[in-house]
């Protein structure tokens, strides 16, 4: 017979989970690398349109954001890049928070097996399909530098500080998608708003547009939408357009505020997931 | 004696039942309305949070405890809603507890379904180490017991399919294989035997009894088959209505067990409760004992109602619901025919079959209670009185072969115009 140490002792009582929480994350995280993987190896297995879709999608949309706002609409852009890769370096970050928010907000309903049948910490399963997203992210980052190479353009040394930015945008999409995914497990319907705010960011947010076009007293009110900053300094460091740092502090208090939300909301109705699945 | 690998004390578990939904779940519309609700008719303001949600408790589980020692293997039984899942479901970490607490000497799998996290288009390589890390394997553990797992379940050649074009045997064997290679110190097992084929049941069995007997590790296993309890188990726990009814050896628990299931459900009981009217008693007088009642012969089934403050327009009928979840009779009585409730208090009633002549099967009551004239439903009660009509005499067995009617008709031939 085997004797086990006492000390993997485990209590469990009335609001306890919390305490083991973080610590358990660490041990799980074997779970999160599998999952992701198997979120990745479904999506690509699937479908040969899967992987031609994340290539599609943003080129259609930024050559009909080209036609639409530079051709038709007039709008001006005075950077150093022509107007389509503009609208591509602004559709990098926007797509993969979009991806994410929809991806990671259905993440918990449609792992309800799991979460009926298997404790674990909740939080990798919304973060593990935001790693699904990021692999989108990285082709269509593949396809910009081929834009890139196609316009001749060369990006100076703020290239260097888009990790930075990458990882804001990262922090943003998992903060929201908490919040997401924890309401669309308490109320079934609102998973039909998802879309629509999805929809609705869009025109808010300068993808098809620089928001140099907005005016300046309504700049800072309009970097309180955090994809703004987000936009702004990819197109900072990739294309060495302006930066207008005011916005882009309202904009970091935003993903920080979102992202305090989606994990304190997330927390606190967790325990009771496996209950209301 | 060591202290227990498992110690559970006042063990509780709450559901709040809203009434209103139908789906369980509140929609965010719901939420919303009622919300602008409650802004609009702020005079009234507590009132209406409390009456817009008609909220009842239910004690899944109610101040259960027990200790288990190392190397135990522990059969919890009980009839379906006694709170043996739930309890699982604690003791897996997957809900959490309301009142009581749990203290875990040692690493918990649970396996509550076979093949959780199976993903259909994956292959069953793939799905092997998706499985077992959802089971708590990491890949060097998966890795080691690959071919081990692989062999137990004898799909070798269909390893590099995706798992929608396995057989649903295919699917539990690989399953199966998965789980019983799990090497925790507890191993907690929901009805999971109840898939698969004979000789596969006995293989996990066998294995699960292997790896207690063997390592000294400690096994809770839920399970309506009398026999698996009996042949893996040491210990019983019965549990009754979300309470422990029995804690002991597996011979005394599995003998309470039938006590228990065939004394309690023979006939239905309820107590009063409030100002509701309720059906508080469901008796049947079969020809014989145990509920059993020969085909043709007179049946009577007793009910009693309690309405503290009397029902003016009482409608009360019963249903007949046999084997297959057919409801082959619907006898109904109206107060507009004869005065049946509207005095408070107790009322009695029987309703009498003088040759019942429902095919040979089993089956069960739905009775419903309500008011003809304010169209309250008091009560619809389910599945209870559980009872078996058998023939006797009549060796025609081609002709009594159940599923071959519902009812059989008293009747007369006449051949060649002679009677």
């Amino acid at each position: 017979m085997i004797r086990y140490p006492e000390a993997q002792e485990l209590l469990i009582a009335p609001g306890r989970s919390e305490k083991n929480y973080w610590k358990d994350l660490l041990r799980y995280r074997e779970l999160f690398y599998i999952l992701s993987w198997r979120d990745i190896k479904v999506r690509y297995k699937q479908t040969v349109i899967g992987a031609a879709w994340s290539v599609i999608r943003p080129v259609l949309t930024t050559l009909i954001f080209t036609i639409l706002f530079s051709r038709v609409a007039g709008l001006q852009y005075h950077g150093r890049a022509k107007y389509p890769l503009m609208v591509f370096v602004g559709m990098l970050p926007w797509q993969f928070f979009s991806n994410a928010l929809s991806d990671g907000g259905n993440a918990l309903v449609g792992n309800a097996n799991l979460i009926s049948k298997v404790y674990f910490p909740r939080i990798i399963i919304p973060a593990s399909s935001i790693i699904t997203s990021l692999v989108d992210f990285a082709i269509s980052f593949v396809l910009m530098i081929i834009m890139m190479i196609f316009y001749r353009f060369v990006p100076d040394i703020k290239i260097l500080l888009l990790p930075l930015f990458i990882v804001i945008v990262i922090l943003l999409a998992f903060g929201t998608s908490l919040y997401i995914a924890s309401l669309n497990v308490k109320y079934r319907d609102f998973r039909f708003i998802v879309p629509f705010i999805v929809q609705f960011g869009l025109y808010v947010t300068p993808v098809g547009i620089s928001s140099e076009l907005i005016p300046q007293k309504w700049r800072l009110l309009y970097s309180l939408n955090p994809m703004v900053g987000v936009i702004d300094g990819f197109r900072w460091c990739i294309l060495g357009d302006p930066m207008y740092w005011p916005g882009f502090f309202a904009s970091i208090t935003g993903i920080l505020f979102f992202l305090w939300l989606g994990i304190w909301y997330f927390r606190k109705t967790e325990r009771s997931f496996a209950d209301n699945i | 004696m060591s202290a227990p690998i498992i110690q559970v004390d006042d063990l509780s578990k709450r559901f709040i039942i809203d009434h209103e939904e139908e789906g369980g779940y509140s929609t965010f519309r719901d939420v919303i309305v009622n919300r602008a609700k409650k802004i609009f008719s702020f005079p009234a303001g507590k009132r209406a949070a409390h009456t817009g949600h008609n909220q009842e408790e239910f004690w899944a589980l109610k101040d259960i405890g027990f200790e288990i020692q190392q190397g135990d293997r522990v059969g919890i039984v009980g009839r379906n809603g006694a709170g043996k899942s739930t309890l699982l479901k604690i003791l897996s970490r997957i809900t959490e507890p309301t009142t009581g607490m749990i203290r875990l000497r040692g690493k918990v799998a649970s396996l509550l379904e076979v093949g959780t996290g199976f993903h259909p288009e994956l292959t069953g390589r793939e799905n092997i180490f998706l499985n077992g890390a959802i089971l708590g394997m990491n890949r060097v553990e998966i890795k080691k017991k690959f071919d081990e797992i692989v062999e137990f379940s004898g799909i070798e050649r269909f390893l590099d399919t995706p798992v929608k074009r396995y057989s649903s045997g295919m699917h539990v064997r690989l399953a199966f294989a998965v789980a019983a290679h799990l090497e925790p110190e507890i191993l907690i097992v929901d009805e999971v035997l109840a898939v698969g084929d004979m000789e596969f049941q006995k293989k996990c069995l066998g294995k699960m009894e292997d790896i207690s007997s063997r390592d000294g590790r400690t096994v809770l296993f839920v399970s309506h088959n009398l026999q698996a309890i009996s042949t893996l188990t040491n210990k019983v726990i019965l549990l009754n209505a979300g309470k422990k009814a029995f804690d002991g050896n597996t011979e005394d628990g599995i003998q309470k067990y039938l006590e228990h299931i065939s004394s309690r459900d023979l006939v239905f009981t309820q107590d009063p409760s409030g100002k509701k009217p309720l059906v508080t008693k469901v008796e049947l007088k079969t020809t014989d004992i145990n509920n059993v009642q020969v085909f043709g012969e007179p049946f009577r089934i007793d009910f009693e109602v309690n309405a503290p403050e009397g029902i003016p327009s009482a409608v009360f009928s019963f249903q007949i619901v046999n084997g297959s979840q057919v409801k082959v009779q619907h006898v109904l009585i109206k107060d507009t025919e004869t005065p049946l409730c509207r005095e408070p208090g107790k009322h009695r009633f029987s309703c009498y079959f003088p040759k019942l002549r429902l095919f040979p099967d089993k089956y069960t009551l739905i009775i419903h209670l309500s008011d003809h004239i304010s169209r309250a439903k008091y009560e619809t009660i389910e599945g209870v009185c559980p009872f078996e009509v058998q023939i006797r005499g009549e060796v025609r067995e081609y002709y009594w072969k159940t599923n071959e009617a519902v009812y059989v008709d008293e009747t007369e031939w006449i051949i060649n115009g002679q009677a």
